[in-house]
C-alpha cells in the first residue's frame, strides 16, 4: 500500500469517527427534544411538583438546580483557582507536591455515589444539619474542586513564560504578576474548566440523593429572607434538584404522568445546561475582550 | 583646588562565579560598567554572556539550583546580599528580551503597566509617561491614533520597541538588552540600533548580541566571553581593530563561533 492510499484511508477513518460522534450527539438531543418538548409549558415550569396527582410542574426543582450550582461554584471557584495558583506558581517541585497532585487526581475520579455516602456521613449526620442545600453543595465541592484546581494549574502553566519574565523584570512583585498578567492570560482556559465542572454539577444525581435530599419544602418565592424555612434562598433546607427529580419519579413516582414529567424534565435539564454553557462562554469572551483590548 | 572628575561605575562586578547545578557557567568575572555608555557583550552560544546579563538584575534567581558567589555592586550596593529588594533593583535596572513580549493588553496599558503598579494613579501623569516613553522609542507617530488597540496587533519590530518603551516607563537607570534584534528583519534592526544610540544620552545600556557588526556599530565598549570566562574587555574600536587576545581575534574574524 503506498503512502497516498494510506493517507486517504486515514482521512476517511477520522472523518467517519467525527460523523459517528456528531450523529450520536444529534440523535440524543433529537430523542430528548422529541419526547420532552411537548410537555414543556409555562405551567410546567412554574408550578410545584406533585407527589400523587397528575399535572405537577418542576418549578422548585429547576430553581434548586441553579441555586445548588450557584452555591457550589461560590465555594469551589475561589478555593479551586487558589489551589491551582498554588500548584502552578508556589509549590516547589518534589515529593510533597507530587503527592498532593496524586491526591487531587484520586479525588476527582471517585465515584459520585461514594461521595454521596461520604456526604451523608459528614455533612448530614455529623453536622446534624439533615438534608440541606449546603450539604449538597459541599458534597459536590469534593469532586468539583480537584477539576478546577487541575484546570487552573494547567491553564497557568500554559501562559508563555516570557510574559511572566517581562513583568518580573519591570520590578513587579510575584503576586501582582499573577494577578495582572498570568490570571488574565489564563482566564479563557480557567473559564472552560469551570463551565465543564458546572455541567457536571447540573447533571449530578447520585451525590445529591443523600445530601440535599429528595424533597423540597413548600417555598414562598416572595420570601427573600435566607433564614426563613419557606425562603427559596435558605441554604439549610432540603432541595431536590432536576436530575434527582428525574431519577425519583422514574424509580418511585406514584403520579400517573411519570412519562410526561420525566421527559419534560430531561428536556429542560438539557436546555438549561446548553443555555448556561452559552451564557457563560459569552460573558467570558466579553471579559476577555475587555482585558486584552481586542474588540 | 583642581576639580576632580570621578567617572563612577554604575556596576562593579568582582570575582563573580555562577553555577547552574554542577555547570560552572561564569568563572571569576571582573567587570566594571560605566554610566551612560553602551557596553556590548559578544561570544559564541553558551559562553555565558546572557547569564551575565541576567545576573545584573538577578533574573537568574528564577532558575532552580542556581548558585552565585562574588560581588555585583550596583551604585555601591552589593545586590547579591540576601537583603536586596528585587522589586526595587528591577525598577532601576530594566530589561528587554530577545523576542518582543508585550502583554496581551492594549498598547497604552502595556506602557502604563509598570508605573501604574508602582503607584501612579493619575490619568494625566500616566498619559504623560506613556506619551514620553513612546516618543523616546520613536513609536509615537505610528501608534498615537490607536493607543487602545491590542499590542499583539503590532509588527515584530514595533512590538520590540513597545517593550523598550514599557521598560523605560518605570524610569530605570540601566537598560539590559538580551539580543534585542535577533528576531527582527534588517530594517527593524536598524531602527532599534538608532534607538540605542539615542537612548545612551540618558541611560546606561548593556547589550548582548550575536551580531558583531551590531556590537561594533552601537557600543562604546565590548566584552568578549568564552566558556564562561571574560576573555577581553576594552573600547570597542580596540577590540575590533587590535584585540589583545588571539582568541578574541579568532572570534571576530570568524574563525570559530
Amino acid at each position: 500500500m503506498n503512502s497516498r492510499t494510506a493517507d486517504r484511508i486515514a482521512t476517511g477513518v477520522f472523518i467517519a469517527i467525527a460523523i459517528i460522534i456528531t450523529a450520536i450527539l444529534a440523535g440524543l438531543f433529537f430523542y430528548i427534544f422529541v419526547n420532552g418538548f411537548k410537555y414543556i409549558s409555562f405551567d410546567f415550569l412554574t408550578t410545584p411538583s406533585s407527589n400523587v396527582r397528575a399535572g405537577g410542574g418542576i418549578r422548585d426543582q429547576l430553581f434548586n438546580s441553579f441555586y445548588i450550582l450557584f452555591i457550589t461554584m461560590l465555594i469551589t471557584v475561589p478555593i479551586g483557582v487558589g489551589g491551582g495558583i498554588y500548584m502552578a506558581e508556589y509549590a516547589k517541585p518534589g515529593k510533597v507536591t507530587d503527592f498532593i497532585r496524586t491526591c487531587i487526581e484520586v479525588l476527582s475520579s471517585l465515584p459520585s455515589i461514594v461521595i454521596g455516602m461520604f456526604g451523608l456521613l459528614v455533612f448530614v449526620n455529623t453536622t446534624g444539619w439533615g438534608y440541606t442545600i449546603l450539604g449538597g453543595a459541599l458534597a459536590l465541592t469534593v469532586f468539583n474542586l480537584p477539576t478546577i484546581v487541575r484546570t487552573t494549574e494547567d491553564a497557568i502553566r500554559a501562559v508563555p513564560r516570557d510574559l511572566k519574565e517581562a513583568s518580573l523584570a519591570l520590578g513587579i512583585t510575584h503576586w501582582h504578576t499573577i494577578k495582572t498578567v498570568i490570571l488574565p492570560a489564563a482566564f479563557p482556559s480557567i473559564l472552560t474548566g469551570a463551565i465543564l465542572a458546572a455541567g457536571r454539577v447540573f447533571g449530578e444525581a447520585a451525590a445529591l440523593l443523600f445530601t440535599a435530599g429528595l424533597s423540597t419544602p413548600r417555598l414562598d418565592y416572595a420570601n427573600w429572607n435566607p433564614f426563613s424555612d419557606q425562603s427559596p434562598l435558605n441554604i439549610f433546607r432540603p432541595a431536590e434538584t432536576l436530575a434527582v427529580h428525574i431519577w425519583s419519579v422514574n424509580t418511585q413516582g406514584l403520579i400517573p404522568d411519570v412519562e410526561a414529567v420525566s421527559s419534560g424534565s430531561a428536556a429542560v435539564l438539557v436546555i438549561s445546561v446548553l443555555i448556561f454553557n452559552l451564557a457563560a462562554r459569552w460573558i467570558g469572551s466579553m471579559i476577555h475582550k475587555r482585558i486584552t483590548a481586542t474588540k | 583646588m583642581a576639580a576632580i572628575t570621578i567617572t563612577r561605575d554604575i556596576f562593579d562586578v568582582k570575582d563573580l562565579n555562577l553555577w547552574y547545578g554542577d555547570h560552572h557557567a561564569l568563572k571569576g568575572i571582573n567587570f566594571p560598567i560605566q554610566k551612560k555608555e553602551v557596553t556590548a557583550m559578544i561570544g559564541p552560544s553558551g559562553c555565558g554572556k546572557s547569564t551575565f546579563l541576567k545576573t545584573l538584575n538577578l533574573m537568574n534567581l528564577m532558575v532552580p539550583n542556581v548558585k552565585i558567589t562574588g560581588e555585583v555592586n550596583f551604585d555601591g550596593q552589593n545586590i547579591l546580599s540576601p537583603k536586596t529588594d528585587l522589586v526595587e533593583l528591577r525598577k532601576h535596572v530594566g530589561m528587554v528580551f530577545q523576542k518582543g513580549n508585550p502583554f496581551p493588553q492594549s498598547i497604552y496599558d502595556n506602557v502604563a503597566y509598570g508605573p501604574r503598579i508602582h503607584g501612579i494613579k493619575k490619568k494625566k501623569q500616566l498619559d504623560e509617561i506613556v506619551t514620553k516613553s513612546l516618543i523616546d522609542v520613536a513609536l509615537w507617530d505610528e501608534v498615537k491614533d490607536r493607543l487602545n488597540a491590542p499590542a499583539l496587533g503590532l509588527s515584530g519590530g514595533q512590538q520590540q520597541r513597545l517593550c523598550i518603551a514599557r521598560a523605560l516607563a518605570t524610569k530605570p537607570d540601566v537598560l539590559l538588552m538580551d539580543e534585542p534584534t535577533s528576531a527582527l528583519d534588517p530594517i527593524s534592526t536598524l531602527k532599534i540600533e538608532e534607538l540605542i544610540f539615542e537612548l545612551k544620552e540618558k541611560y546606561t545600556i548593556v547589550i548582548v548580541t550575536h551580531n558583531m557588526q551590531q556590537a561594533a556599530r552601537v557600543s562604546d565598549k565590548t566584552a568578549f566571553f568564552l566558556m564562561g570566562e571574560l576573555i577581553e574587555f576594552d573600547k570597542t574600536e580596540k577590540i575590533f581593530s587590535t584585540p589583545a587576545d588571539s582568541r578574541t581575534e579568532d572570534y571576530i574574524t570568524g574563525r570559530f563561533g
